[in-house]
């Protein structure tokens, strides 16, 4: 039921009604269907759920919720009030879950987690790769269905925002941020205070300011901010609308949430979150009875990483390409359509109720450093992670800033599976780095990844085993910000284009003498020359893997070998001596390359070959290797 | 498209030139495509030029001034995506169907397109097709999809 | 001392003094005060892009100094401004090397990078290309109004094009992109009672001059300026040359 309130004591009464409804006895269901365990059938699951719970005659919430982070394992469920977490759902274990655990409250033990030395657990807060979180952010997204409104209040939502209206000045909450020493996670780490404060200072003619929220999340290989806009929205539109009355009180601040054109999902939920806010009170004009007025838009994006740039995004909503401009104007005096403007990434918003209802003394707490008297000072608070790649426990993971990367890889994530050996972990996506094995202990904080030559980023985190090729990484990455680049500035357009080309060059073994020192010329001139961050960082992936890989380089360049054997030029098929002849190849491949009849041995033609991989896929004796 | 449907996509952007980009976004969302005749007619309704309405549909890469198939595949290209062998789904498109990224087979049945992440990183590599997302898959079982699209 | 009454700010030029206008961008200051800084993309009749990024200059504001290209840097009080310091000369090689392996039959890239002692460039050329998308045909075409010019693409395929890459029906063949093109990339050919620019897949017929007879301005042109100004097209019957002799006749002009 959505009311309207027209006080905050309207809306703490309403509080206190749902929560004297839900008990901590409630049975409760929760079927996490984030956009990963969408991808493994949850949406199927979820209804096979609504449909067995209404032929029972079981007094069971259903909730389905955004991603809940361990999607390695999905789809997941989790069964309240035990906590009882099961993994790898499928829909012929409904009725079963629904006999068994949520009736007499007993635990199936084929769908509890495993880990790799056979320990079975069954709580959800002891099965490792939780325990080894601290999960402040993403605590919620379990207990949420995003699409319910009382889901949000009940657990405490908007009580930030009634507290900050009613007792606070915007300058209090402007000086709160600054103290706490929140900054931006969407890749730079500028301090969001420091921001508040110019752009509440900054002059604002007719009393417009703009509020927006950055849920671009270019980096491919990261959905921290997906998984926020898709599981909690409301403490996302929360964290604006504080935001709007800190920066924006008095006067008619306005806010617009740029969203990434790939999550239609997230797009969906906001859209209806902002909706019932609306329709309770919590957005529009007179926000809970009080003065402030303030309205939130979304603008989809079309496809264009550039546009996660803040000058770009700005273009964007204006109606124009996604070309950034040079900021010698702060775009918190001249930002969106020329006025005042604040853009803080998802994650960043959603810190903002949690700081303020839970304290500065909480959330300097957390993290590294001292941001007393300086908000660079350190790196305060959680991140979240979006840990992937070649690691057992793929997900999201929230930490306190400053774990080190073997406490996130290891202890939570897992380490690599099984018969694999680790070699090197991407931050940061697109503008990071990748850093060797000998840099684990490194902690995980904005400067420390500075200066190891990566970046924080938005929290992309990739795990990369010895099947991943350096040079071909930093290829993937070049030709990324080569296409994305947008196209202005001839030292990021051509500058990249000449990097692709050099590099696909070393990657075929045509790499030529002296072509490591024109990659790192041409490297500075890029990061110097381009007018923003995206050619001021392009750099850093091929940076990276240079100096902690070099060698990998110099062996394409001088042996023409390819370790990882990922080079497709580099590399050869051939078949062993276990090949039985089953013909399973042949038949497959298709240029023919594979000879040999029935039960005798095949050889491959490494004339014709392609190196498509369909044989390997398709060898039963594992008969296939690479050579390079 | 119908002249009025598309006249009341651009009443729905309130005719604001600021809303270029959504209005795109609408056509694409109706038609699949972009038709040349509704970007004339967006910049003769939104009083924009026709090289700046053509300029932002060739910018973005979910726009399509193409006709689409009957059938889309999407391929993530993102680097979780890639790590654990994007690259090799695509591949399988090309060879089986014989089309690249952004093309279409000739009897406009299926088209192959990629994209940069859609943040289901941890199921990689992964495909959408018809709006249906497959993670975790092989390109045996990237092949099967597709055989059993129909029409 | 800034000057309180009008918008004039002081910066220092390797050490001289020199004024500005608030607004000014930092390459117009540096040119009138005689400084050399070499540029592709920059024309004082419209607006500063920053493609091209050969104007790099190192400007210290406070205690921090930086490289940025000077002409969308606007003239600050204060500023120090170094002009062809190690760092900038370096990137500016490079940044024409680009140019030279983006655009190769362009010769003012040629000629620009000869001054620097550049005749090879390191990359990988595109062999034929004479354009170096610095978009002042876009810009020029959108102050006057006819807007047939655009970027189309991104990143590596960017190019300055009509829509489609064919004939624009709002192109009338002015040939200010002509004029303004750094490259000489637009070529503007009138022959045979028509005006042709390639590039843009254009051909209009050219009206011929009521006096002498020889082709002068595509009819569009004329038409669309005649709207502008509210004259009887028959006003721009004449040529420029012819108009002006008439002129000259009927004052008794020498
Ligand atoms: C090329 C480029 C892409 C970016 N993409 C994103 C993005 O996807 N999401 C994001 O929050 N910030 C992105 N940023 C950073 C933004 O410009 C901006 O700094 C940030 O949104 C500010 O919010 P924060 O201070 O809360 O981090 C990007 C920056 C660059 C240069
Ligand atoms: S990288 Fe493929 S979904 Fe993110
Ligand atoms: S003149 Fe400044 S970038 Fe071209």
């Amino acid at each position: 039921m959505e009311t309207r309130f027209h006080s905050v004591a309207d809306l703490e009464a309403y509080r206190r009604q749902l929560q004297a409804v839900r008990g901590p006895d409630r049975k409760i269901v929760s079927v996490c269907a984030g956009t990963g365990c969408r991808a493994c059938g949850a949406r199927g699951l979820a209804e096979v759920f609504r449909e067995e719970i209404a032929k029972s005659n079981l007094e069971v919430e259903l909730r389905v919720t955004g991603c809940q982070g361990f999607c390695e394992r999905s789809p997941v469920v989790v069964v309240q009030p035990q906590s009882i977490f099961y993994q790898r759902v499928k829909a012929i274990d409904v009725p079963e879950i629904l006999t068994e655990t949520v009736e007499k409250g007993t635990a199936i033990q084929r769908l509890l987690y495993t880990d790799s030395d056979g320990r079975t657990y069954e709580r959800e807060q002891d099965v490792p790769f939780y325990r080894h979180q601290t999960r402040s952010l993403l605590a919620f997204n379990g207990q949420i269905d995003p699409d319910s409104i009382d889901d949000y209040i009940a657990v405490g939502g908007y009580a930030a925002l009634g507290k900050v209206l009613q007792e606070r000045k915007p300058e209090e909450i402007v000086d709160l941020i600054l103290r706490s020493g929140l900054r931006g996670r969407g890749g730079g780490g500028f301090p969001a205070g420091v921001k508040w404060q110019s752009c509440r200072k900054a002059h604002a003619a007719d009393g417009i300011r703009y509020i927006l929220c950055n849920g671009d999340e270019g980096d491919p290989g990261a959905f921290m901010d997906c998984a926020l806009m898709e599981g909690n929205p409301h403490l996302v539109l929360e964290g604006m609308i504080l935001g709007a009355f800190a920066i924006g009180f008095p006067g008619q601040p306005k806010g617009y949430i740029y969203v990434r054109n790939e999550y239609p999902l997230a797009v969906e939920r906001l859209t209806r979150a902002i909706e019932q806010a609306r329709r309770c009170g919590l957005l529009g004009k007179g926000i809970l009875g009080t003065e402030l007025d303030f309205d939130i838009l979304i603008n989809k994006g079309g496809g264009a990483f550039v546009c996660g740039e803040s000058t770009a995004l700005m273009a964007s909503i204006e109606g124009f390409v996604g070309e950034p401009r040079a900021k010698h104007i702060h775009t918190a005096e001249q930002g969106l359509f020329d006025k005042p403007t604040n853009l803080n990434n998802v994650e960043t918003w959603a810190n903002v109720p949690l700081i303020i209802s839970r304290g500065l003394e909480w959330f300097t707490s957390i993290g590294t450093g001292d941001v007393s008297k300086d908000p660079w000072g350190g790196s305060k608070g959680t991140k979240i992670f979006a840990l992937v790649g070649k690691v057992n426990n793929t997900g999201l993971v929230e930490v306190p800033m400053g774990s080190t990367l073997r406490h996130i890889i290891w202890d939570v994530g897992g380490g690599p599976p099984p018969g694999k050996k680790f070699k090197a972990v991407q931050t940061g996506g697109p503008s990071g780095g990748c850093l060797p094995e000998s840099l684990l202990d490194l902690p995980v904080d904005f400067d420390r990844l500075t200066e190891a030559g990566s970046m924080m980023g938005s929290g992309g985190m990739i795990v990369m085993d010895e099947s991943t090729c350096m040079v071909d990484l930093a290829r993937y990455f070049l030709h990324f910000l080569a296409d994305e680049s947008c196209g202005k500035c001839v030292s990021c357009r051509e500058g990249l284009a000449q990097l692709c080309a050099i590099v696909d060059r070393i990657c075929k073994g045509e790499g030529r003498e002296g072509d490591l020192e024109l990659l790192k010329d041409l490297s500075t001139t890029v990061q110097t020359a381009s007018l923003c961050g995206l050619g001021q960082t392009a750099a850093n992936p091929l940076l990276s893997t240079m100096r902690y890989f070099e060698e990998e380089y110099i062996s394409h360049i001088h042996e023409h070998r390819c370790s990882a054997k990922v080079c497709k030029t580099l590399i050869r098929y051939v078949i062993d001596d276990s090949c039985d002849g089953c013909m399973a190849c042949n038949a497959q491949c298709g240029t023919k390359a594979i000879q040999g009849g029935k039960k005798a041995r095949h050889t491959i033609d490494d004339s014709l070959c392609t190196r498509c991989g369909v044989c390997m896929d398709v060898c039963k004796r594992n008969a296939i290797h690479v050579e390079s | 498209m119908e002249n009025a449907e598309l006249e009341s996509i651009l009443a729905s952007h309130g005719h604001r030139p600021s809303e270029l980009l959504a209005t795109l976004q609408d056509i694409q969302g109706n038609e699949n495509w972009l038709p040349r005749e509704s970007l004339a007619h967006v910049a003769a309704g939104l009083n924009v030029p026709l090289s700046r309405v053509y300029g932002m549909a060739t910018f973005f890469s979910s726009f399509s001034l193409k006709p689409r198939g009957k059938h889309v595949c999407t391929i993530c290209m993102g680097t979780a995506c890639h790590v654990r062998g994007a690259q090799r789904l695509v591949e399988h498109v090309e060879r089986e169907h014989g089309i690249g990224p952004g093309e279409t087979t000739a009897d406009l049945r299926l088209t192959l397109e990629t994209v940069n992440c859609v943040g289901a990183c941890a199921m990689g590599p992964l495909a959408i097709i018809d709006g249906e997302y497959h993670g975790q898959l092989s390109t045996q079982t990237l092949g099967r999809l597709l055989k059993k699209l129909k029409g | 001392m800034a000057d309180e009454k009008c918008n004039v700010v002081e910066f220092k030029v390797q050490g001289q003094i020199c004024q500005g206008t608030l607004g000014e961008s930092l390459l117009s200051a540096l040119r009138r005060h005689g400084f050399e800084v070499p540029s592709l993309c920059f024309h004082e009749a419209v607006s500063s892009y920053g493609a091209c990024r050969l104007c790099l200059v190192e400007v210290k504001k406070g205690r921090r100094s930086k490289l940025t290209t000077s002409c969308n840097y606007p003239v600050q009080e204060g500023l120090e401004v170094q002009l062809d310091t190690d760092e900038v000369v370096r990137h500016r090689r490079i940044v024409l090397q680009l140019l030279l392996a983006a655009a190769p039959a362009a010769k003012a890239v040629r000629d620009l990078a000869a001054r620097y002692g550049i005749e090879e460039t390191p990359f990988v050329p595109r062999p034929e290309e004479d354009c170096i998308q610095c978009g002042l045909c876009i810009r020029i075409c959108e102050a006057v109004g006819v807007n047939a010019l655009g970027f189309a693409g991104r990143g590596v395929s960017k190019h300055a094009t009509t829509p489609y890459e064919e004939t624009s029906a709002a192109c009338v063949g002015c040939g200010a992109c002509a004029d303004v093109c750094p490259t000489g990339c637009v070529k503007v050919v009138d022959a045979d009672g028509f005006r042709t620019i390639e590039r843009w897949h254009l051909k209009v017929p050219l009206t011929l001059c009521k006096t002498c007879g020889r082709g002068f301005a595509p009819e569009v042109h004329l038409t669309r300026m005649a709207g502008q100004a509210k004259l009887e097209i028959a006003h721009l019957a004449n040529c420029p040359k012819c108009r002006g002799r008439a002129f000259a006749a009927e004052f008794r002009l020498p």
